[in-house]
């Protein structure tokens, strides 16, 4: 059973969203040691051993991720937004400081129906500079 | 000032006794404006909308569907700002399906323009009742008293009671008889930005969607269904899903023939979703594949473009004589366009929770029409609607397919065959490759010009499966309504117009999808209009502006008549904004395009290149008059949000068919634009005072032709036909 599947339906855990199945959307992106991955796409015994934060879960850059988020109301329907801030929180945590171009190359993995990109975009300056401060 | 009249308390205040601890205000209002469908009455039932309590906390109701347009924010605002209430003490709590909610149907960018004013009323009587209980209370006249932030105060002596220790006075007051609203100059929330109540929720994954449901001992469905519409199941082999680790049962289902009825198929029943799809994968099903499986898009375009190159059924309004102009032409134009289906692709794949049990049902489902849900759902299981309960969760996006509850029903039926909860899951195959499909379609477009470059006559031909042909089967022509998106009545002022419809029968499920027939017409038309002002050798912004004419409104149009002056607005500042006219770099080009659609109007100017044959977006200005602003980011984010999924119809979307099956599957075949193509996009909106209009959807038509106009401006090469990518640009 992919980990997906095991985080929603098993263990209980909602936040991570289910959007395509197949490492094509980003809508289920975990952390697993601080790096994005598509639980869709991942067995469950990848994760033994690892350590594995959700949407639900706090870390640093994720805290100011959701307050740059917050503060620019980047969400229309929300729901790819829980994958959205996992990747964003995966690139800061190798990247402290991206580029319009850095983000472009972490964050074009994730789709937004709705269209937020450009919310996005700025919301991870945003939260650069919310960690600088 | 508007005020309202005769308002019984009978009616009007419903107190719930002291379990419920506060006051609870509901509202009796008509909506002789709204757009009903199906069965929607006109009159209301009483309403309950506004729950003040005594430590002052203010839950109000949000009656429509919460899909990212943030109604639940926008709406619930105007109740707190007539209300002055503190938005600090706000909680917006989401109605279930039920009439006595008014309308609830949360499509055609319609919940502002149509309930604004009410729900402004509600906050409005809520106000008066509480200065009323304060002028008591006090024993001066209610002129005497003011709200403010939660407060009555006393203009005399400035002594101020908190809302909420006026609970248990206002309930025993009657209801005022003479509510008047506020201006606009003392508006503290409408016309400003209020961040979405939701937002914690959103970045915490701690909203619940349809699919976050989650009842005790439920069980998980996925179901296969025909690859071909309508087709059936002849039969099938379950051995191999059985053997499936959580699978449960095996159930076959029988179409349900009706608008929203379930396709049928088999479904797998399991204990977890994930066996749910492996023990689908394990069916063995033959299928009978009906009449729709011959189904072969390109063959139908091919057929439905032919038809558009001959005499069709007359779609008035006919104007002057277009044949007399065409003979009398300096120059003739004609030009064809062709468009594909679309799917929806929300992100959140339909779903649906039900539990049916002891002649009750209950559902959890993201859905943009709750109450058609519910009196479907009434129907399919012989009981009362009222022992049919419709709890509306977040919807992970909407544009239009949620508006279909085909999927509860699936739910509702299997749940009431196993007995326990079933929630029925869509994977993004099954939403891709069984939707009520955008339709497709092919449009003929002739126009003559005189010697001075005018346009003397026009010919606008369409012809695409209708959205009729989903509630009466054999509609094979257009609905007058689905024309009336600004093909038959665009905004020109050309004297001789004729608008014509060919038959286009249909082989799927036709459904709407944002902005419905607005994307091809404005495709075509402002594809078309592009193509004139090259032959007329004028520059593409001044013949637009020019083809629109001398200002004018279109009374006939109640309530919200089109203004010519208002479009030529949008069209301007847009172009100013793009500084339309400039150099550019090698490559480069501006295409500027413009609809008016759901009574608002936009203009969108979009800067691309095409260097080595690759389409890049530089820049989107986009600029709307959708009147009176009630939530401005609210707006401007889903100017950005239509920017993109204009683009995403542009460069990529696109539904065929071969023997009837869909030949997409999931983002990979189906793809959307992401966020290393989207450039910036920058939004204005016009001040206006005019009433408000659509929001949700008119910002997607200008979006796709504003590209196609780009493209032939940096490279000369006209695309007449999207998506783009077909054409080797992406």
């Amino acid at each position: 059973m992919p980990l997906l599947w095991a985080i929603r339906d098993i263990v209980g855990l909602t936040g991570t969203k289910y959007g395509c199945g197949v490492s094509q959307c980003g809508a289920c992106s975990i952390l697993i040691d601080g790096e994005v991955v598509r639980s869709c796409s991942l067995p469950v015994s990848y994760g033994i051993g690892k350590q594995i934060t959700t949407i639900e879960g706090k870390t640093d850059n994720l805290e100011y991720l959701r307050e740059a988020w917050e503060e620019i109301n980047v969400p229309q329907c929300g729901y790819c937004q829980s994958g959205q801030l996992i990747a964003a929180a995966s690139l800061l945590n190798t990247n402290p400081n991206p580029s319009d171009q850095d983000i472009d190359d972490a964050m074009s993995g994730n789709i937004c129906r709705c269209g937020t990109y450009p919310r996005i975009r700025k919301a991870i300056h945003k939260a650069v500079k919310l960690k600088n401060k | 000032m508007e005020s309202i009249q005769n308002m019984s308390r009978r009616n009007f205040v419903k107190v719930f006794g002291l379990a419920s601890g506060g006051l609870i205000i509901g509202c009796q209002f008509s909506s002789e404006k709204d757009i009903v469908r199906i069965d929607d009455g006109t009159t209301f039932a009483p309403n309950l909308f506004v729950q003040l309590k005594k430590d002052g906390k203010l839950i109000l109701v949000c009656s429509r569907s919460e899909m990212g347009q943030g109604i639940r924010t926008s709406l619930t605002s105007a109740i707190a700002d007539e209300m002055e209430a503190d938005w600090n003490y706000v909680s917006v709590e989401q109605a279930t399906g039920d009439k006595k909610f008014g309308n609830q149907n949360t499509d055609g960018s319609r919940s502002v323009r149509t309930i604004l004013e009410p729900m402004r009323k509600m906050g409005a009587t809520a106000k008066a009742l509480l200065i009323a209980a304060a002028a008591k209370k006090w024993q001066v006249a209610e002129t005497d008293c003011k709200a403010e932030m939660h407060y009555v105060i006393n203009k005399n002596n400035d002594k101020k009671i908190f809302f909420g220790d006026l609970v248990e006075d206002a309930m025993k007051i009657d209801v005022p008889t003479n509510i008047s609203l506020k201006d606009k100059k003392d508006f503290n929330y409408i016309g400003k930005t209020l961040g979405s109540v939701d937002i914690k929720d959103f970045t915490h994954g701690s909203a619940t969607y349809g699919l976050d449901a989650r009842l005790p001992n439920m069980k998980f469905a996925v179901i296969a269904r025909c690859p071909s519409t309508f087709g059936t199941v002849k039969s099938f082999d379950k051995t191999a899903t059985l053997k499936i680790a959580g699978v449960e049962n095996v159930i076959e289902l029988e179409r349900v023939k009706k608008p929203f009825g379930m396709l049928g198929g088999v479904a797998v029943i399991a204990s977890n979703t994930w066996s749910a799809i492996q023990g689908r994968n394990n069916l063995d099903i033959h299928w009978d594949k009906g009449s729709n499986g011959q189904y072969d898009s390109k063959k139908y375009m091919q057929k439905i473009t032919n038809r558009v190159h001959n005499n069709a059924k007359v779609a008035p309004p006919t104007k002057g004589n277009v044949n007399a102009a065409f003979s009398k032409a300096s120059q003739i134009v004609e030009a064809t366009y062709q468009l594909p289906h679309l799917a929806h692709a929300p992100m959140e794949t339909p779903n649906a929770l039900a539990w049916v049990h002891d002649g009750k049902c209950e559902v959890w489902a993201p859905l943009q029409d709750p109450q058609t849900a519910r009196a479907d759902a009434a129907a399919y299981l012989g009981i009362e609607m009222k022992d049919v309960t419709i709890n509306v969760t977040f919807l992970g996006g909407g544009f239009g397919r949620k508006s279909k509850p085909d999927f509860v029903i699936e739910a509702i039926a299997l749940s009431k065959k196993i007995n326990a909860p079933v929630q029925v899951v869509w994977t993004r195959e099954d939403d891709i490759q069984h939707s009520y499909y955008h339709t497709t379609n092919a449009q003929y477009l002739k126009a003559s010009l005189d010697k001075s470059g005018d346009v003397t006559g026009w010919l606008h031909r369409t012809a695409f499966p209708s959205i009729n042909s989903t509630f009466m089967p054999g509609a094979n022509y257009a609905a007058g309504w689905e024309i009336g998106q600004g093909m038959n009545n665009n905004p020109f002022d050309i004297p001789n117009t004729r608008y014509e419809n060919a038959k286009a029968e249909p082989f799927v499920r036709i459904g709407w999808l944002r902005s419905v027939c607005a994307i091809f017409h404005s495709f075509g038309i402002n594809s078309f209009i592009d193509e004139l002002a090259d032959k007329a050798k004028k520059d593409p912004l001044q013949f637009k502006l020019n083809l629109i004419g001398k200002d004018r409104i279109r009374e006939e149009e109640s309530p919200h008549p089109l203004n010519t002056k208002r479009l030529k607005n949008v069209l301007n500042i847009a172009a100013k904004n793009a500084k339309w006219g400039r150099e550019l770099p090698e490559g480069h080009g501006l295409g500027i395009a413009f609809y008016y659609s759901f009574y608002s109007y936009v203009a969108t100017v979009v800067e691309v290149s095409v260097i080595n044959d690759k389409l890049k977006l530089h820049h989107i200005w986009t600029v709307l008059d959708c009147g009176m602003v009630l939530n401005k980011d609210n707006v401007l984010n889903q100017m950005e949000g239509a920017s993109v999924f204009g683009s995403s119809i542009a460069l990529y979307g696109k539904i065929t068919a071969k023997d009837g099956a869909i030949e997409q599957s999931n983002f990979h075949d189906y793809k959307m634009t992401r966020m290393n193509e989207i450039p910036p996009i920058d939004v204005t909106l016009v001040e206006s005072d005019e009433a408000p209009t659509g929001v949700g959807e008119p910002g997607v038509p200008p979006v796709a032709p504003a590209i196609a106009n780009a493209i032939f401006n940096a490279t000369g090469k006209r695309y007449r036909s999207l998506p783009l990518s077909d054409h080797g640009l992406v």
